[in-house]
């Protein structure tokens, strides 16, 4: 080994070191800190570090590969880890004032946060399934911890187990396809699969290991058919818990998915775009029909959130550049939309009762608490995608890039089913601005209110801002190809 | 230094090269692949199958030990010695215990899992039929150099523990790096998920209590009065 290789390596991946070393400094931290202010230092601690990531990462860091072509930071990997790390640090700032009214106050959580954040941004730099699987356990099991933390409440409980179970089954469905592929290609590196599967034909084995890694990968992005546990943890799981699911590990599946299909398998593209066109089909019609009788809004966010990835993967179903310019925007369009949705949930408290959850309790917001209603009502009407709104700009890049690729049926029904899941979105509006009132919330504490306020704006000036966005995410989408 | 670029010429082997050939098992190695492989299987079926989970746990010591044996049968003695420190010799004893000292009624689990059970099988019929169909047909076709075994490190010039050695700490450094930090994260998982802040009402050991305790503080001399009690 040269020095070169560890030089090199350690360079490129100076962001994860600072995340890895800096989440061990933490733990330590939090034993040494008075127990009543231990969360609230090691959360702040936390977001420094996240930070400290992100701008390493954009300012400083190089580009390039390295430990043997095991990890990679190109354009693309930049572009989903800064949605990640956004993602992450969000969460994360959101979740100090629910901490100290519901006595959540373990600093392990934003510890393990920082953790499942560098598992992220491994898979997101992954360029051999090895690494894609080290930094999706890493990630996994630093969720399935999260998920479960509020161990007095039988659904965090829940939560947590079911889970665990499932992300275990998925886990292995991955591996089991891994095997396949490493036994008929010989190889586990991206770019030396596809060179094994460009050329000679391809073998009936390595398309069943792709199968049963687009199962896997399916399940981290809760795409149907693998969706069935998004619901349940996102209802059971404390509130920031799951508006860091909804934010963060999003956008480093879908960006592990986008360079394993785009990347390893460029050369079978046939092949998988009929998987992932069902998996697309599926996740939409379901997450536009089956959200209409929710009652719980979290509940119902994860539905959003199933016909969203169904969205997002009508562009990856391309295959194209504008296709994976299109998932890019789509993801962080969603980001931002569902940090801001998810900023409103976490408000919604009442003096006698705590956090409320159910859409009910919306009702007459408009006559209370105008304002958040008015940053709802914006976040409502972009998650259905009206215009001007970012949220509908991210359904026309990845319609347009699957018209573009002669994918018509898709891209109707996708149509077709935004059109249905606008019912949901509109009857929360309803609800708060014909309804009668049934009581105001609490103040807002002024994190979330900083939240709400720069993502209300960003979806509402989109617009404006679009331009440039979408100019970064081409460039950084071109480095794919 | 020969050792190891010897080694960084079997990193970069791909198939196609003549240095793949397939291994063909015959004679005695076969007969013992057979066996170890036949009592692996039939163990691990009966993991699942066994009513009292102490067997259970047991049978799955049996198949821990009939893969390390296959293990050993491939020159991978370094894995078949690990397999048995850490899975039967950590593992598996902690399984034992768990099952051991937390009463859980396997019986009525079992019953509702036989509920499923028609269904489950259905599925796995069915799975297992198309994995033989597209395998039976790929897998076993000798021409394909990708089908072919990679060659082992020859045991006279290099052991295999070492060369295992010599990758893991260069090569695979970053992977050995995450896995480090993945038993980290399942460290702290299960401290959080398990360790209490103290509650009150619970009686704790006090060593110290116990340690200046003296006749005199322990034992109290009490005179009395026959048919009153104290």
């Amino acid at each position: 080994m040269s020095a070169d290789f560890l030089s090199q390596g350690l360079a490129l991946s100076i962001p994860e070191l600072i995340l890895a070393a800096g989440a061990m400094v933490l733990l330590m931290v939090g034993v040494f800190v008075p127990a009543d202010r231990a969360n609230a230092t090691v959360t702040g601690l936390a977001v420094a570090l996240l930070i400290a990531a992100l701008g390493w990462m954009l300012f400083i860091g190089g580009r390039g590969e390295a430990f043997a072509g095991a990890f990679v930071q190109d354009g693309f990997a930049v572009f989903m880890k800064a949605l990640t790390l956004i993602g992450s640090v969000v969460a994360l700032a959101m979740s100090v004032g629910f901490a100290r009214a519901e006595k959540f106050d373990r600093f392990e959580f934003p510890v393990l946060i920082v953790l499942a954040t560098l598992g992220m941004l491994l898979m997101v730099s992954a360029n051999s399934l090895l690494t894609l699987y080290m930094g999706l356990e890493l990630q996994s099991l630093a969720l399935y911890v999260v998920a479960a933390i509020n161990r007095d409440s039988v659904r965090s409980t829940e939560a947590g187990l079911k889970y665990f179970v499932l992300g275990a089954l998925s886990s292995g469905m991955m591996l089991y396809g891994i095997s396949l592929i490493y036994g008929f290609t010989g190889h586990v590196g991206f770019a030396e699969i596809a060179a094994a599967l460009t050329g000679g034909e391809r073998s009936i084995g390595v398309l069943f290991g792709l199968v049963f890694l687009i199962a896997g990968l399916a399940f981290k992005i809760s795409a149907v058919p693998f969706h069935m546990w998004t619901p349940d943890v996102y209802e059971g799981a404390p509130t920031p818990v799951t508006a860091f699911f909804a934010a963060a590990p999003k956008m480093a599946a879908m960006a592990m998915f986008v360079r394993v299909v785009m990347d390893a398998f460029a050369p079978v593209t046939a092949d998988w775009r009929q998987i992932v066109v069902f998996i697309a089909i599926a996740s939409m019609l379901l997450g536009a029909f089956a959200a209409i009788g929710q009652r719980n809004i979290k509940r119902l966010m994860a539905y959003s959130s199933i016909g969203h990835m169904g969205y997002a993967l009508v562009g990856l179903a391309a295959g194209t550049l504008v296709g994976v310019k299109g998932v890019m925007l789509y993801m962080a369009i969603y980001l931002v939309m569902t940090l801001g949705t998810f900023a409103f949930i976490l408000a919604m408290r009442r003096k006698d009762e705590g956090n409320v959850e159910n859409i009910d309790d919306l009702a007459g917001l408009s006559a209370t608490n105008p304002v958040m209603a008015t940053v709802l009502t914006i976040m409502m009407f972009s998650l259905a995608g009206i215009p001007p709104l970012a949220g509908f700009w991210a359904k026309w890049y990845v319609f347009l890039a699957a018209i573009e690729a002669g994918l018509y049926p898709l891209a109707i029904i996708g149509v077709l089913a935004s059109v249905v899941g606008a019912y949901y979105y509109l009857r929360i509006i309803k609800l708060m601005w014909f309804d009668e009132s049934v009581g105001g919330f609490l103040p807002v504490a002024a994190e979330l209110r900083l939240v709400m306020g720069v993502s209300g704006l960003f979806v509402l000036g989109y617009v404006l801002i679009g331009g440039p966005i979408a100019a970064t995410a081409e460039a950084a989408a071109r480095t794919l190809f | 230094m020969a050792v190891r670029l010897r080694h960084r010429a079997l990193a970069r082997w791909r198939p196609g090269r003549e240095i793949g050939e397939a291994i063909m098992i015959s004679g005695l190695g076969a007969a013992f692949f057979y066996l170890f492989a036949f009592v692996a299987v039939g163990s691990a079926f009966m993991v699942i199958a066994a009513r009292n989970p102490v067997h259970s746990v047991l049978y799955l010591i049996l198949t821990f030990f009939n893969a390390a044996a296959l293990f050993l049968l491939t020159g991978a003695e370094f894995l078949a010695m690990i397999l048995l420190v850490v899975y039967v010799g950590a593992v598996a004893v902690l399984f034992l215990f768990v099952v051991m000292m937390l009463d859980v009624d396997f019986a009525s689990m079992k019953r509702g899992a036989l509920e499923y059970a028609p269904i489950g099988a259905v599925v796995g019929i069915i799975l297992a039929a198309e994995l033989l169909i597209v395998l039976a047909g790929a897998a076993f076709d000798v021409e394909k150099p990708a089908q072919t075994a990679l060659p082992a490190p020859n045991p006279v010039v290099r052991h295999n523990t070492a060369a295992l050695g010599d990758i893991l700490y260069t090569d695979y450094i970053f992977f050995f790096q995450i896995a480090g930090i993945v038993l980290l994260v399942a460290m702290i998982g299960a401290i959080v998920l398990t360790l209490r802040p103290q509650r009150a009402g619970v009686k704790r050991q006090n060593m110290s209590q116990q340690v200046a305790r003296t006749p005199e503080t322990a034992i109290d001399v009490v005179d009395v009065e026959t048919g009153k009690g104290i």
